[in-house]
């Protein structure tokens, strides 16, 4: 960058964050009372966890990513954020895995107390949040907030977190958020948004509290060559992936197929093991569970994560709706391509490609979705 | 309503055996405020929490009118209703509601009403029956009509024989497999549509029970001549939250929960006919 062109940048204008000043937006998070969430290398893959310093960030990481596949690869990169999605993101810290709702106690006399067990929780700031996954976001917040009775635990996680989002400039082979009009660039749902490239990161505020880490950093403003090498990599971004969903709205046409041989040649393929459930960054199923204290004085009522794929998650006295995989396959893509339209006002899918890497046998949604809405043979 | 509604507490104050695996819990709030504050309409239901066991959707069955005494009969079928089969009076559990939509019965007075039910005995339109012969003045023709795989599946017999001599009540019952004692129609229930002296343009149809039963019912009703939208059903589905969330009784564009459990039939007939949603 040239002296000349280096000018304080405002929430206007994108400035410019080095490489090896990621470390002051850290501790300028952590000054702000959040506790930062970054993706690390861990197992293999790459996870969302709690991180104090950049270095635990994936340094010069590539990840590869086919159906059924997900391989990562070191290079000499100075990237830290070049490579697509991990299995999660978001979705855990706010959607928790499993919680308490509420805890019954039994006194002597038999008679019953029931209280709330409301989540301790920290503000969060979340690193290296996707474009895809912060529109999954959205539809996580309509679900979780949207209607008449706000869920409390996600509510109160929801209040306090803060999202970096950076561009994606890697893209899987798995990825189709172009399609779904969900990237790989972020428009909004973020306080701050980052573009990587090889000199630094081009950064700009989505909110005032974004405005204000932003301000307290006093950055350079990004240069137009840095400007324009950002906007050139998101659309390369896009233009690179190769899978796309056959519409932005399959609900009349999934409808319309419902006893397509289709559903049965891919049941005979899926294993119903629920991986794609529990990697998809919107599905919001759970079962709740009663857990009694073994000193029979108290019990408690928990949630976690269920799938449409389990036995019994369509159980009803003695009886299963959905007794085999052709009609669980069908609920899960009727629903995520279809039901949510008009439960949602669009699709539950953000083309995360993460249900196609991470099914054991490589089943693709996007192939599924053109066998099934696409042109009859 | 919000998520973070805990169960209140209630008192079995009375336990009806109906059949060695059919019983009605009266349940009354133990918490007088809590008590006074509770409507509900007939259709809705209650989660009836078992202390350390857990939670099953339950409707109500009792009277709106006394919303003090709230009975619910259950068929004992899993962990949680056998458990809740062997409490007494006095025995404390714990109930969040009511929940969901239940039967239109204020925007129907004044016309015929026919009920439809299959199976071991259908509470949820046990309420409208209880519920329009309260108010018999504001409704038309009562027919009620009740299908059963075996002759020995019905239960209370009693109540049917005594609801047939209500005046402008009429019962009509059918069992695939009769048996010596059984004076009803022996096959479909289908089958007893005839008898029933239906007029299309002033029927409401209130339908609960297996939805083979549904299916076959609507279809012959509808070739009747009566409305799709003046049929109305109340589905069941799998429900853990009863608020919309876990999806589990999600059901095309709605959560059966939230949206039902009671339905007008246009509003559920593209999936209706798929088995398997």
């Amino acid at each position: 960058m040239s002296p000349a062109t280096a000018q304080p940048a405002t929430d206007r204008s994108p400035g410019l964050l080095p490489h090896e000043r990621l470390q002051h937006l850290l501790d300028a998070l952590s000054r702000s009372g959040y506790e930062c969430i970054g993706p690390k290398l861990r197992d293999g893959a790459i996870l969302y966890e709690h991180i104090d310093s950049v270095a635990e960030l994936p340094l010069g990481v590539a990840v590869e990513q086919g159906p059924g596949s997900y391989r990562v690869d070191m290079t000499d990169s100075r990237r830290r954020f070049g490579w697509a999605n991990g299995p999660q993101a978001i979705k855990p810290f706010l959607f928790a895995p499993r919680e308490i709702l509420w805890r019954a106690t039994q006194r002597e006399d038999g008679t019953l107390v029931f209280d709330a067990r409301p989540p301790a929780c920290k503000p969060l700031a979340v690193i290296g949040a996707r474009a895809c996954d912060l529109a999954a976001l959205a539809l996580q917040d309509k679900h979780f907030l949207g209607g008449t009775c706000p869920d409390p635990g996600y509510a109160r996680r929801r209040d306090g977190l803060f999202i970096v989002a950076v561009h994606c400039s890697h893209p899987a082979q798995t990825c189709f958020c172009a399609s779904t009009g969900d990237g790989p660039r972020a428009t909004s749902g973020f306080d701050i948004a980052l573009a990587e490239l090889d000199d630094g990161f081009v950064a700009e505020s989505g909110s005032d509290r974004g405005a204000a880490i932003l301000d307290g950093l006093h950055l350079s403003s990004a240069t137009t060559a840095q400007l324009v090498a950002a906007e050139e990599q998101g659309r390369h971004s896009s233009e690179v992936q190769r899978r796309a969903l056959p519409g932005r709205n399959l609900q009349a046409s999934l409808f319309a197929n419902l006893e397509h041989p289709r559903w049965q040649e891919v049941a005979e393929r899926c294993l119903s093991c629920g991986n794609c459930t529990s990697v998809c960054p919107t599905c919001f199923c759970h079962s709740e569970a009663e857990v009694p204290k073994l000193d029979g004085d108290s019990s408690l009522h928990e949630r976690e994560w269920d799938s449409c794929f389990t036995q019994g998650h369509s159980y009803i006295h003695g009886f299963t709706v959905r007794p085999d995989t052709r009609t669980r396959y069908r609920q899960w893509l009727t629903h995520k391509l279809g039901g949510w339209h008009a439960q949602y006002g669009r699709s539950g899918c953000v083309g995360c490609g993460r249900c196609i890497s991470w099914c054991p046998v490589g089943i693709d949604i996007t192939e599924e979705a053109h066998a099934i809405c696409g042109p009859q043979p | 309503m919000t998520r973070d509604e805990l169960p209140m507490e209630a008192e079995v104050v009375g336990r009806i055996e109906e059949s060695p695996t059919i019983f009605t819990l009266r349940l009354r709030l133990t918490d007088e405020h809590l008590r006074h504050e509770y409507r509900y309409m007939p259709g809705q239901f209650n989660m009836v929490y078992l202390y350390g066991v857990g939670e099953v959707p339950i409707s109500i069955v009792s009277d709106p009118h006394d919303p003090t005494l709230l009975d619910h009969t259950i068929r004992a079928v899993g962990r949680v209703t056998d458990g809740l089969a062997r409490l007494k009076a006095g025995d404390r559990i714990g109930l969040r509601g009511p929940y969901g939509r239940g039967w239109p019965l204020r925007e129907v007075e004044g016309d015929d009403i026919l009920v439809v039910t299959g199976g071991l005995g259908c509470a949820p339109v046990l309420v409208v029956i209880n519920y329009i012969l309260m108010r018999r003045e504001r409704f038309g023709r009562l027919t009620i009509i009740q299908g059963v795989k075996h002759a020995d599946e019905l239960i209370w017999r009693e109540r049917y024989a005594y609801w047939n001599t209500l005046p402008n009540t009429h019962v009509l019952l059918a069992a695939d497999h009769g048996g010596p004692l059984w004076p009803w129609h022996v096959g479909l229930v289908t089958e007893v549509f005839d008898e029933a002296e239906i007029a299309p343009d002033r029927t409401t149809v209130m339908m609960c029970g297996p939805e083979g039963m549904m299916r076959a019912g609507i279809g012959n009703l509808v070739a009747r001549g009566i409305a799709e939208e003046c049929i109305h059903l109340s589905m069941e589905r799998s429900m853990h939250c009863a608020v919309g969330y876990c999806g589990h009784c999600q059901y095309g564009p709605s959560f059966v929960c939230r949206d039902g459990p009671v339905f007008a039939y246009p509003s559920v007939r593209e999936l209706f006919k798929t088995r398997g949603f």
